[in-house]
Order: C-alpha cells, then structure tokens, then sequence
C-alpha cells in the first residue's frame, strides 16, 4: 500500500504553506509561497485574502508533487494561521469585503481606548480571558462594520460573514460560495474576545459591547474534529483540524499535560503554559486562551506571553536598516563583538505586548555610546528576544507558582545559535529544541491524523518527540541580575512615548 | 577548438562598466553602452545579483557591485544561513536514520561543524556546533576535500589505526568520492563509529558544505560491512533538498 501523509496547512503572516507528515511525525515535503503585506497607512497592516487563497491552492498541490505523491494519500487536512486577523466576505459571492487587517494592525488604537474607558483594560478578561488592545479581533469587526457604509446593515440582514484565517480556508476547500462551510476552532475563537472561555459559545454580553451582529459569526467547532470533506484542492480528502498557530505549536511539542510549556519564535513570539481543564485567570499580563480541544472532550486551556517584535526585529535591522543580508547573517555579525557593549534595543514598534501591555510605549535603543558598533547593535538585537522572554517566563512563574525547569523551544528562529544560548543563559534554565522545528504545521497535522485515526491517541504522538539539540546555562548570576537590570531600565524609557494628544492627530 | 560563451563576455562587460561606476548604472544606461536590448541586460543583472556579484539600491533602479565581489576569495555563504536552510532537511535525516547529523564547511583547512541534530534517543548529548573535525579522517571533510583541491591538509595526522595518513591513497578515496558523489568513514576518526556524508552544491554547482550521519558500525554497515545502500540514499536526497533550499531563492 502507497504511504499515507497528512497534509498541514500554514497560513501565517508572511506566507502560506503546505507540509506533509508522514506517520512518524516526520517531514516530507515543504512548499511556500508569500504574499504581500500591505501598508495602507503608517500602523496599518493587511492582506489580500484572495491572493492568500490562491496561494494556499497553489502550495498544497505543489506539496504533493514535490515527493511524486497522489493526492489520495492525503488522509487529512490539518489547518493552523495566523491569529486574530479578520476578514470580511459576501456569503453569495464569496468574495472578499476589503482586505483582511492583520493582527500587528493598530488602527483600532483609539476605539480601544473607548471602549476601555472608565472600567479599564481588563473590562471584559472574566467574559473572554482577555485585556482590550488593538491585537484581538473585536474591535476590528467593530471598526470595518462602522467604516463600510453600508455594511452593518447588510451584516445584520446575514449577508456578510466573519472569519479568521481558517474559516476563511475552510469556506474556501468546501466549496465557497457554492455551499462553504462556515467554522471555525474553539482556539482562533478564543482570540476574537466574542466567545465566552468557559461555555466556549459566543456571548451575548459581548457581541452586544463590541456591536457585532450573531449572523456573521461563524459556528464554533472542536479543534480535532472533521469539519467537512473538501470539495477543491483536495476534493474528498477530509479536514480534520483548524488550530491558532501557537496552540498548533503547543500541539506540535505534545505539551498535552498542565505545566508543560513552549516558545514558538517567529515574527513575534508566543509562550504558552498549559494549565490543563483549568481557566487560570493571569495576575502578570499572560493571556487566558484556550489551547485545543479533542472532539467532545473537555476543552485544555492555556496561559499565553505574547511578544510582539522578536524575528521582525531582525527583518528591520535587515530591511530598514540594511545591516545584513540574509536574517541569518544576524549571528555572524553579532559574532564580531563579545558582548551588547551596553546597547539594548526595546522594539516596542507598535506597543509592547506581554506582560506591560503598553499600546502607548514606542521603541528606544538606550545605552548608545561611540564605541557601540553595529555587532554590538546586532547583539542587542538577538537579546532583545532573549529579556522579552525573561519578563514573560517571570510572569507566568508568577501565575502558576511553579518555576519553568526547561524550556521547549520551536521556529525559525531556534537556527540562531548565539540566541539559544543566551536564551539558557538568561533564563538559567534548560533550552530544548525538538526534531521537528515545524511545530506549528506538525500540531495541525497531529491534530488532524487523530480525527481521522490516522494516529490512534496522544500518547502515540508523544513518542514522536526527540529531542534534536540542547543548550545548557553558563552565565555568572551577577551579569544576569545586572543585564536584565539593565534591559528593565530601557524599558521603563519607552513608556508614555505616544501622547494623548498624538493619538487625536 | 571550442568557441567562447557570448554571454559571459557580455556579463564581463557589465561587471567592467559597473566597476567604474560609484554611483551605480540603470538597465538602460548599460543597454546603450553595451548596444544590447535591455531585456537582455535585465537577464544578466538578475543571474549577477542571484550569484551576489551586483546589488540593487534601495528604488530598484540602479544596480553596483557587491562587496562580495571584491572578496570572491572568501566563502560566499554564511555558516549560518546555511544552517537555517539545512536544518529541517537535516532533522528530518536524523529522524529518519535514528542517527547523529552534522552539516560542515571547509574552513582554513578544518571541518567546521555549522549545524549537530542529537540522535534521537533522548540521551544525553553535548551541541559540538563551532568545534572542528579532521577533513582526511571523517567522511564530512572528504565530502568537502573531494571538490576543494586547494586545501588537501599538509600532514595526515592518524585518527585511529585506520585513518588514511597516505598522501596518494587519500587522494584515490577523494576521486572515489567525486565519482560516485559521496563519501564514508569506516572507524577512521573514532573507533567503532562509521558515517556517510554527501556534498550540498550550492548555485553553479559550488560545493558549500556537507551533510552526514554518524553512528555505531553495526548500524551504519551492513553483515558485509559495507556503508548501507538506504542510509546513502537519504544522505544523498538530504545534502539535494538542501541544495535546492539554497538555489531556490539566495
């Protein structure tokens, strides 16, 4: 018999993939296509969904061509995206309203604040586990439906329909306008601030605070469940799972008991603590999410770090700055000098995210002196993702009353020796990398394989993980305690950067 | 007699041309000095910059020479960005082959050890990323050696009893590699270890480096103790999926 694979899905913020798995959880195949970021506006960030489709029906095929498969032995279809970026689109025509605006998208700044108002951030944390920023997507549906004239009242009469990234895919691989399904996951649900984290159904109270009418939403689905048999691309191949990339990550390093953590590094980077059947409310700035569910299991839920700059950090010392060629060339320059040479640079582009949630804060490089090179820059690069985890790990610590002993690390930023290690020396903890560095696409894999029983349960998944590579901690205590002194300092110069009186402009 | 490449002289012409000038030239500045269409100045630009002799400014439409060009001795490609291509491929390889993996590149003479996937038994095992190996005693440097004659190691230093320290015998073990396109180790750098490694070709073939796994004789070698046929395989289809990683887009 022909080998089977299941096909993961990645529609991420810089581009769409397609991953095969074979049954030892093992890469097969890889193909990648990106799409445009468009920048209307300065602090405004979107995609085109229909470029996004096409893209993803490009690379799926492209996949399986790549190892001369047949695309029935496909068994799966395993969807993980991007989070918190929404789209709007026509339930006839199935085409697009405007373009989706991506979760880095500040636009919704001063409705934020409105919104907010005398209650505070943490208005609606007991409804959803979440504070009000510009990061989630309520606010957003909010703001496209009062800026397309038009629109609300279509909205209400059932015309329109909302989605993630994965409804938007799902919609799309059964058929569209011609009979599309229109779901998403209890995890990307999560992430809008319109579901309710214990009943796991949208609620009442906060649709009617964000002004957002039932009839766009779609239904809320388990994570690993089969959603539909899809009709294009793949027609009669299932799909079997639809994950938030991070929960997929969480997934993917088989985190399936409370207390086992990961930190996904990517354009931002995300720690997520599971925390089993149990909503941990956070106390430092870490986010209640939920992390999946299994069919008509219970619900696993998760504390969440969300860093908003690491590997884009290194995009605009390569792109904005021109200091290197390649992101990976970071390393070697960085390699040029022993240390940051007193140089840290806070990327506080548009905020900081865990566990200040500073939407007023913008970014500082403090401690410039002339000796400061541009290795020493390319150094306090690399560590400015190193101290953003320090603070989370530090507040989640904080939450759960049990100190991290290792940390699982996955993403393309675990390439980057020189960071990984400082990482360990930080955090003066175990840095582990696992086999598979595709977390994200082997967590919707895996999660698609159990539905379909293609993998017969979690622990079958657990024997998967080995462990590839390995840091261990070496750095003196007292230039720890005098580095993150250090880098705190630098901190505290980005807050109230944006004034009141800005934001009105 | 054989003729010479018109389109090498022509991109020896533009290499001139943008050599004299500081400030950079656009498509139709070399065109007209050329007396060639600018499509066919377009294509020699884009091969330029994709082999990182040319660069672009920032709007795209002027175009000067690399740094890199004025320092072609050196290594083109950055260990590290040759790590992050090799480093699903080279996962995936020790997942498959339940081995050690190491990706190397030549380097004054040593074998730099660029990227180490643990064997994926979950026991203890130390990153050896940034040590360096003996090219004429593990079969990552003869992988590398066979496609770099500039730097065969003056001394051949023994290993083990089975290292190869004869000048003429390595040199019939590194054409052996060139012609059958990888290379083996058979308990010449640590007793009781055996490896296979293939070169990666990054673009125009350049060998950059090399992909292998190590592991105990008995299950790298077959009864007959000969490297395994399936372990060469997928070295092989690890160091070409790197490969075309690299081609792909640099």
């Amino acid at each position: 018999m022909a080998e089977q694979y299941v096909a993961a899905v990645d529609q991420g913020t810089n581009s769409s993939r397609c991953i095969l798995f074979d049954r030892r959880g093992r890469l097969v195949s890889v193909a990648q296509r990106e799409h445009r970021q468009l920048f209307p506006r300065p602090g405004w960030v979107e995609h085109d969904a229909e470029e996004i489709w096409r893209n993803v029906a490009r690379v799926v095929p492209a996949a399986i061509r790549q190892i001369g498969a047949a695309p029935s032995q496909v068994v799966a279809i395993g969807i993980t995206n991007q989070r918190e970026t929404s789209l709007l689109w026509d339930r006839r025509t199935g085409r697009p309203i405007g373009h989706a605006v991506v979760w880095q998208d500040t636009r919704t700044d001063r409705l934020v604040t409105e919104l907010a108002g005398d209650d505070g951030a943490d208005r609606f944390a007991d409804l959803c586990g979440l504070p009000l920023t510009t990061y989630f997507s309520a606010p957003r549906i909010k703001w496209m439906l009062d800026h397309t004239p038009g629109l609300r009242q279509r909205a209400e009469r059932g015309e329109i329909l909302f989605g993630t990234m994965e409804s938007w895919l799902i919609w799309n691989f059964t058929g569209g306008a011609n009979g599309g399904l229109h779901a998403t996951d209890v995890t990307n649900a999560s992430r809008t601030m319109l579901m309710n984290i214990e009943t796991l159904e949208w609620d009442d109270r906060l649709l009617e605070a964000f002004d957002v009418p039932r009839a766009i939403l779609p239904e809320i689905r388990p994570s690993s469940g089969v959603f539909a048999t899809a009709t294009e691309v793949l027609p009669g191949v299932r799909i079997g799972a639809a994950l938030g990339d991070q929960q997929a990550a969480l997934f993917g390093q088989t985190c399936f008991s409370a207390g086992e953590a990961k930190c996904t590094y990517g354009t931002g980077s995300f720690l997520l603590l599971h925390t089993g059947q149990e909503i941990v409310r956070s106390k430092h700035g870490m986010l209640t999410t939920v992390a999946y569910q299994i069919g008509d299991q219970p619900a696993s839920y998760a504390l969440e770090g969300s860093m908003a700059v690491t590997g884009s950090l290194v995009q605009w010392f390569r792109d904005g700055l021109g200091m290197i060629h390649t992101a990976a060339e970071i390393e070697t320059l960085a390699r040029t000098v022993e240390d940051n040479g007193g140089a840290y640079i806070v990327p506080a582009f548009s905020g900081l995210f865990a566990p200040h949630w500073r939407s007023e804060a913008r970014g500082v490089i403090a401690g410039l002196t002339g000796y400061i090179t541009k290795g020493h820059l390319a150094r306090a690069v690399l560590e400015a993702t190193g101290f953003q985890t320090l603070e989370v790990v530090d507040a989640m610590n904080a939450d759960s009353g049990i100190a991290l002993t290792a940390l699982k690390v996955d993403g393309g930023m675990t390439a980057n020796n020189l960071l990984m290690q400082f990482l360990a020396d930080l955090l003066d903890v175990r840095v582990v990398r696992p086999m598979v560095t595709e977390t994200v696409s082997l967590g919707a894999a895996y999660a698609a394989g159990l539905a379909v029983g293609y993998w017969p349960d979690l622990e079958g998944l657990r024997s998967n993980w080995h462990r590839a590579g390995q840091w261990m901690p070496h750095m003196d205590p007292a230039r720890r305690a005098t580095e993150y002194a250090n880098w705190q300092a630098a901190v505290q110069r980005t807050f109230n950067w944006i004034r009141t009186e800005d934001q009105e402009l | 007699m054989p003729g010479t490449v018109q389109s090498i002289e022509r991109a020896a012409a533009v290499l001139r041309l943008l050599a004299a000038a500081p400030d950079g030239l656009g498509v139709a500045d070399l065109g007209n000095a050329l007396g060639l269409a600018k499509t066919t100045v377009h294509g020699i630009l884009r091969t330029l910059h994709q082999v990182g002799f040319v660069e672009q400014d920032r709007s795209g439409a002027h175009y000067h020479l690399s740094d890199a060009f004025g320092r072609l001795g050196e290594s083109y490609l950055d260990p590290n960005e040759l790590r992050s291509r090799a480093i699903n491929w080279a996962d995936s390889l020790a997942s498959r082959s339940g081995e050690v993996v190491r990706v190397g590149r030549l380097v004054e003479g040593k074998v730099e050890v660029v990227h180490h996937v643990f064997r994926p038994d979950d026991s203890d095992q130390d990153l050896d990323v940034g040590t360096t190996l003996p090219p004429h005693a593990t079969a990552l440097g003869k992988a590398v050696l066979a496609y770099d004659t500039s730097a065969r190691p003056r001394t051949l230093e023994a290993y083990t009893t089975r290292t190869i320290t004869d000048p003429v015998k390595l040199g019939e073990e590194l054409a052996t590699v060139r012609s059958r396109g990888w290379a083996t180790e058979f308990e010449e750098h640590t007793v009781e270890l055996g490896s296979i490694a293939a070169p990666i070709r990054g673009l125009g073939g350049l060998v950059v480096g090399a992909v292998g796994l190590t592991g105990r004789i008995e299950r790298i070698c077959d009864s007959r103790l000969r490297h395994r046929a399936d372990l060469v395989t997928m070295v092989r289809a690890t160091a070409d999926a790197i490969a075309r990683d690299l081609r792909d887009d640099t």
